[in-house]
Formats: C-alpha cells, sequence, structure tokens
C-alpha cells in the first residue's frame, strides 16, 4: 500500500480515535519557550499534575530576551524577566532539558531543535509557538500548539488531533541565482493566498526542493504556517540523512530514517505545481504574507488583490500606493532575524553581499543569528567581522526583531525589510511597516537604502 | 471550565479576514506569567492610542452601544499567526463567550475550545448578513447561539446554522477538564502504546526497557 508520509506519520503515532474527524496522537518531544512555557507548567503544579516523560521536554530562552551584545539587561520586554524567571523556576527539579542563556545551545526553538537531533524524520513534536512546523523539513510531523494543549501533552503525552488532508505542492525547476526558499515560498503564498493551505498538511516537493538543503528546506516549513497549513513537510531524503547523521546528540545513530518519505504511487488529497524556474526575488507589500510580488514589480491595483477591503487598508498602513514601483521604496532598517531565515546559510549568503560594501548611512542594520551554536560558527568563520565591517549590528541568539514585545523599536511609520515571517500591522512595533524577503534582500536593501533586487550586486 | 450551552447578547461586527493574534493582543502587553487580566489590552493596537492610555473613539470595541458585546462576528481565518493563547484569554477575559466567523486559524481554534470560547463556523456569506445586522442596529441585534442545536437565533426569528466538530461541541458542552477527560478515555491506551513503543524507540522514553 502506497501512503504519504503524512499518512505514515499519522497512522504510527495514532493511539485512538476521538470522533470521526479527530484522532488521538502520541507526542514524542515538546519543546517550551519563556513566554508560553511557564503558564503551562504552573498550571500543571497547581492541578497536583505530573510530568510524564519528564527526560522527552525541552527547553530555551528565545522569545523576549535581550539580543545585543553581552544581552546588558536580560530582556527590554516590560516584565519580561518574570517570564525567565518563572521558566527557570519551573523547570527546577523537573528532569526538563534547559538551555539557558550561558548554554550554547540556547537559541531559538526550532533551529535548537534541528541542530540537537531534539527533532528528527518520524517524530510527532510540538512546542506552543506556531513556527514549530519547521521542522517538517525533517520528515516529522510537528506544529504549533497553545498553552494548554502544551499543558495537556506534557501532562498526558498525546494531543486529539483534527486529521488535516494532505496536499502536496510541487515546485519545477531550479531557482535562478539570488532566488531562494524565502522567494519560492512568498511566491506559493501569493499565489494562492494567505488561507491557501487550510486545513492541510502540505508536503513540499519537486525539483527545487529536491535540490535545496536542508536550511532551506526549513524556510520553507516555516511559513507553511503562513500559508494557513496545519503544518509543513519535506520527505526523507539523502540531504536528510546527511543532516541527521550530522552527530546530533538526541538523534539516534544507528535508526534507519529512510523510509520516512511519500511512496512514488501514494495519492494526495490535492496536488498543486508551480514552476519556479522564472521567479525573481520576491518582497511583500502589505501586511498579508499574501501581498507579495516580484520585485521588479509594481504595486496591483485595489481591485486586482485577493480581498479588496483588506487590501486597501494594507496600502493605508504601509503608504503605498498602486503601480508604484517595489525598488522606490525608501526603508529605515534592514533586520536579518528570526527562525524563518537566520541559519548559518543565510548569514553567509549575506555577508558573501556584504563584504567590501557599507549599509546606507540612514538606515539601522541588525543581525540577530537565531541560534548561538549558530553565532559561534558564523564568528569562526569571520562573518561577525563582515557584516560588522558593513555597518549592521551583530547580536546574540533569540527571535529578536520578527516582533515587538516592548522596548526600543522603530518609529510609527517607518519602513523596515526583513527576513522574518510575519508584516502584519503592528508586528515589529505599533505603526512600523514590514516588507517580507529573504536575506539575499534584506543585505542588498541595505546597502541602497531602498527595496533592492540582490542580483544586483551577485 | 465553565459550559457553554446558550449564549445571548450584543454581537460585535469585526468582519475581516486574516484577523491575527498579533491584532487580538501584541506581545507588549503580555505582562505576566498568567492567564489572567489580558481584556484590558484585547485588540490594544487598535484600541488605544499610542502609549495604551487614551481610548480610541472609532474603534468598534470603543463604541457605547457595544459594550456589553459577548458574541464577536469574525471574518476568514480568525486568529491566524502566533500560537499565544493570550489572544483566547483576552478574548474571555473580556466577556466574550463566542466568535462567529467563516474560519478560524487551527491553532486559535484549539485554544477556543480549551477556555470555553465557541467558535462557531458560518458561510463567508451569514458571517456577512451577521456582521451587517450587527452594524445597522447595534442595540436591537442580539443574537442567541444554542450549541446543542448548532444554529445561531437572529432577531428576525431567522435561523442561522453553525458548524463545529463533535468532540469539540461535547468538550463545550460538557466544560470538563479536557486532561481528565483524555486520561478517561484513553487512559489504558497510552499505557499500552508506550508499552510497545519502549521497545521499537527506546530513545524516546526516560523508562526505556
Amino acid at each position: 500500500m502506497s501512503a504519504t508520509l503524512f499518512a505514515k506519520l499519522w497512522s504510527a503515532h495514532r493511539i485512538a480515535s476521538a470522533d470521526e474527524k479527530s484522532d488521538f496522537l502520541y507526542i514524542d518531544r515538546i519543546f517550551l519557550h519563556e513566554r508560553m512555557g511557564p503558564v503551562a507548567l504552573q498550571s500543571l503544579r497547581e492541578k497536583g499534575r505530573a510530568i510524564r516523560n519528564p527526560t522527552q521536554v525541552f527547553a530555551t530562552i528565545d522569545h523576549i530576551v535581550d539580543t545585543r551584545p553581552g544581552r546588558p539587561n536580560g530582556t527590554r520586554t516590560l516584565g519580561g524577566e518574570k517570564f525567565i524567571d518563572a521558566l527557570r523556576e519551573s523547570v527546577e527539579q523537573t528532569g526538563i532539558h534547559l538551555y539557558d542563556l550561558d548554554d550554547t545551545r540556547q537559541g531559538i526553538v526550532h533551529l535548537v531543535a534541528a541542530e540537537q537531533g531534539i527533532a528528527h524524520p518520524g517524530l510527532t513534536l510540538v512546542c506552543p509557538d506556531s513556527h514549530t512546523s519547521t521542522l517538517g523539513a525533517l520528515g516529522a510531523l510537528a506544529w504549533g500548539v497553545g498553552s494548554s494543549d502544551a499543558e495537556h501533552v506534557l501532562s498526558t503525552r498525546v494531543l486529539k488531533v483534527r486529521k488535516p488532508d494532505s496536499m502536496r505542492v510541487s515546485f519545477d525547476g531550479r531557482t535562478a541565482e539570488g532566488v531562494t526558499a524565502k522567494d519560492v515560498v512568498l511566491y506559493m503564498i501569493g499565489s494562492f493566498g494567505a488561507s491557501g493551505g487550510k486545513g492541510y498538511a502540505v508536503e513540499f516537493a519537486g525539483e527545487a526542493v529536491q535540490g535545496m538543503g536542508m536550511p532551506e528546506r526549513f524556510t520553507l516549513c516555516n511559513m507553511a504556517v503562513e500559508f494557513a497549513a496545519f503544518c509543513g513537510l519535506v520527505s526523507v531524503d539523502e540531504t536528510t540523512l546527511d543532516y541527521v547523521g550530522q552527530n546530533r546528540p538526541f538523534t539516534p545513530s544507528e535508526v534507519d530514517f529512510g523510509h520516512w518519505s511519500t511512496d512514488s504511487e501514494a495519492v494526495f488529497d490535492r496536488e498543486e505545481t508551480l514552476s519556479v524556474r522564472n521567479l525573481t526575488p520576491m518582497v511583500t507589500w502589505g501586511t498579508s504574507p499574501e501581498h507579495a510580488l516580484g520585485i521588479q514589480e509594481v504595486i496591483p491595483a485595489v481591485a486586482d488583490c485577493r480581498n479588496t477591503s483588506l487590501a486597501q487598508r494594507a496600502m493605508d498602513y504601509m503608504a503605498v500606493r498602486p503601480k508604484q514601483a517595489m525598488q522606490d521604496l525608501r526603508i529605515d532598517a534592514a533586520f536579518l532575524v528570526s527562525c524563518t531565515n537566520t541559519r548559518l546559510e543565510d548569514l553567509r549568503k549575506a555577508a558573501h553581499l556584504l563584504k567590501g560594501r557599507r549599509v546606507n548611512k540612514n538606515i539601522q542594520a541588525v543581525c540577530v543569528p537565531g541560534s548561538t551554536q549558530t553565532r559561534l560558527q558564523a564568528e569562526e568563520e569571520g562573518l561577525d567581522q563582515i557584516f560588522r565591517s558593513a555597518g549592521f549590528e551583530w547580536h546574540e541568539a533569540g527571535c529578536g526583531m520578527c516582533f515587538y514585545a516592548g522596548g526600543d523599536t522603530l518609529a510609527a511609520g517607518s519602513r523596515a525589510i526583513s527576513s522574518s515571517n510575519r508584516n502584519f500591522e503592528g508586528r515589529q512595533g505599533p505603526g512600523v511597516r514590514t516588507h517580507l524577503a529573504s536575506p539575499l534582500t534584506v543585505a542588498a536593501s541595505a546597502v541602497t537604502g531602498r527595496i533592492t533586487d540582490p542580483r544586483e550586486f551577485l | 471550565m465553565r459550559p457553554f450551552t446558550v449564549v445571548s447578547g450584543v454581537a460585535l461586527p469585526f468582519y475581516q479576514a486574516n484577523v491575527d493574534t498579533d491584532a487580538i493582543i501584541p506581545s507588549r502587553a503580555i505582562r505576566e506569567v498568567s492567564k489572567q487580566g489580558l481584556g484590558r489590552f484585547l485588540f490594544a493596537n487598535l484600541r488605544y492610542l499610542p502609549g495604551d492610555e487614551i481610548v480610541h473613539p472609532d474603534f468598534v470595541l470603543n463604541r457605547p452601544e457595544y459594550a456589553e458585546a459577548c458574541i464577536l462576528i469574525g471574518g476568514s481565518n480568525f486568529g491566524c499567526g502566533s500560537s499565544r493563547e493570550h489572544a483566547v484569554w483576552a478574548l474571555a477575559d473580556y466577556g466574550f463567550r463566542a466568535i462567529i466567523a467563516p474560519g478560524f486559524g487551527a491553532i486559535f481554534f484549539r485554544n477556543c475550545i480549551n477556555n470555553g470560547l465557541l467558535p462557531a463556523q458560518v458561510t463567508e456569506a451569514q458571517a456577512q448578513e451577521l456582521a451587517e445586522g450587527a452594524r445597522k442596529e447595534p442595540i436591537k441585534y442580539q443574537l442567541t447561539v444554542n450549541l446543542k442545536t448548532q444554529e445561531i437565533a437572529l432577531p428576525s426569528k431567522k435561523v442561522i446554522p453553525f458548524s463545529i466538530d463533535a468532540d469539540a461541541q461535547q468538550q463545550l458542552l460538557r466544560g470538563a477538564d479536557p486532561i481528565d477527560m483524555t486520561l478517561e478515555t484513553v487512559g489504558e491506551d497510552i499505557l499500552a502504546f508506550e508499552q510497545k513503543d519502549r521497545k521499537n524507540r527506546p530513545w524516546l522514553h526516560s523508562n526505556p526497557e
């Protein structure tokens, strides 16, 4: 019987049926962070409930930690220290693995989970963070949950889950130089809308995905949630096995994970194909990731947008107008941040472009490596020197600037280009306007001070 | 958890697509390790002028005719984005008991069920009709949401059906603790799975065989 990767993962973890649409699934591992973990842990303690299987529970501090060098304030979020302290206190003597700020394994949950082998093919993993979908790139069933469901998993190891349908998006062709996974996924969301994957477990496939390394596949799956998908997935292949086999402490080396892939005859509930052969770098103009367009293009007429009232509102918020060229937009800041695009390869690409160049004097440019391990590796390669010489601030690992949690921000009305995942109103601060793009485009735009096609520099 | 059976009251029209959880409650408003007291920051970016001190008079939630609203009429993909359960805690703390929309963010939907807030799914046209009614005559436009019959009664006596998964419906109707419910129904199945799994995948258990 041929089966999709998704069907294999589902049936391997299915414990019982809940109703005709939902099953109880066994959850292998759970990752917590300071923003959502403490409430769940405290609530369990108040009710006198034990943590089942605590050695499979992991925690780190990423969401609201200060990322400035030396982390002078610990956190700049109002009340933030309560969350950090509460996490430390609530994991004490529980057996939960905690990667605190002085630990080289600290970083954004989804990067750490991959680096340490906490996520590996064939697993179910949840975390109270929507971008947990990132880890589906390893052939694992990984998705974000709320605090109550995290509590539920800590206590019972299972979760009642409505079974999504399966969908495969195949990307035909290889992308051109300067075009990355971020551009591919923005193109997909732009094509099908921000609700395009709603109700689906979405597997990414096709020639373009086969040619991508793990970092790019993580980027694809990371953005699956911006497509409203339940999760993102990529079938295991040699690229996955190479990554998994690189001495990952929480992945057993003797286990063969090769079968965690979609069989050739397997049937999906929905299939879509997009050609990426002629794709250019992409950038968003509005306040939804679906407001994506080629960087050489002009902003569409409101009437040509998927949702006209939303589009008009977005144009007002973003202070852009139809027919305006994206590359005419001047920016105030360039952020190389977030679980979407701050892996070592992302930093290498940006550094390659920045080498010997200077950031435009009018803008603030910041690079926040996604994990401490990434930061240390980048420093070993001298990338930090390239960023610093170019005029980028070089930060410590964390979620930094992907969302505004308090502390410094840009002034209302400022325009930022960001390698992150959400361009929602107010996401990076009240009134701040966010344009999503790849790390290459962020770097190119930092140099010129306006939204810029990185291919000009390659 | 408070069971949900029938709720009647004023409906707040907030019919926009893709209302995300950052809009429902911005991260900077989450200042305590607690599920309580978040209602005052509901829609903070829209509800207050910069600084969170001065109420924005034009924002729908601040208009006196909607002061008693306990039902929210939303657009498609309501509650998309961040998994922060604070969005649901803020809605519930403010006094909302039900959200009626053409669709919900998947994580947000689960968070609603876990907190006794009803996510009632209707069609796009129905949501539009409800929002329009709530916008035109706010006070007179009282809705009655009945979870058992899965129906919304309009002031005109018209009835609109809504859908919700059977299991989610049961959980809301009972108002029972979800962890207790799970252990009650599948406690034995979990033990059986773990016993077998400890042999097959020992590295995933605290006490491998």
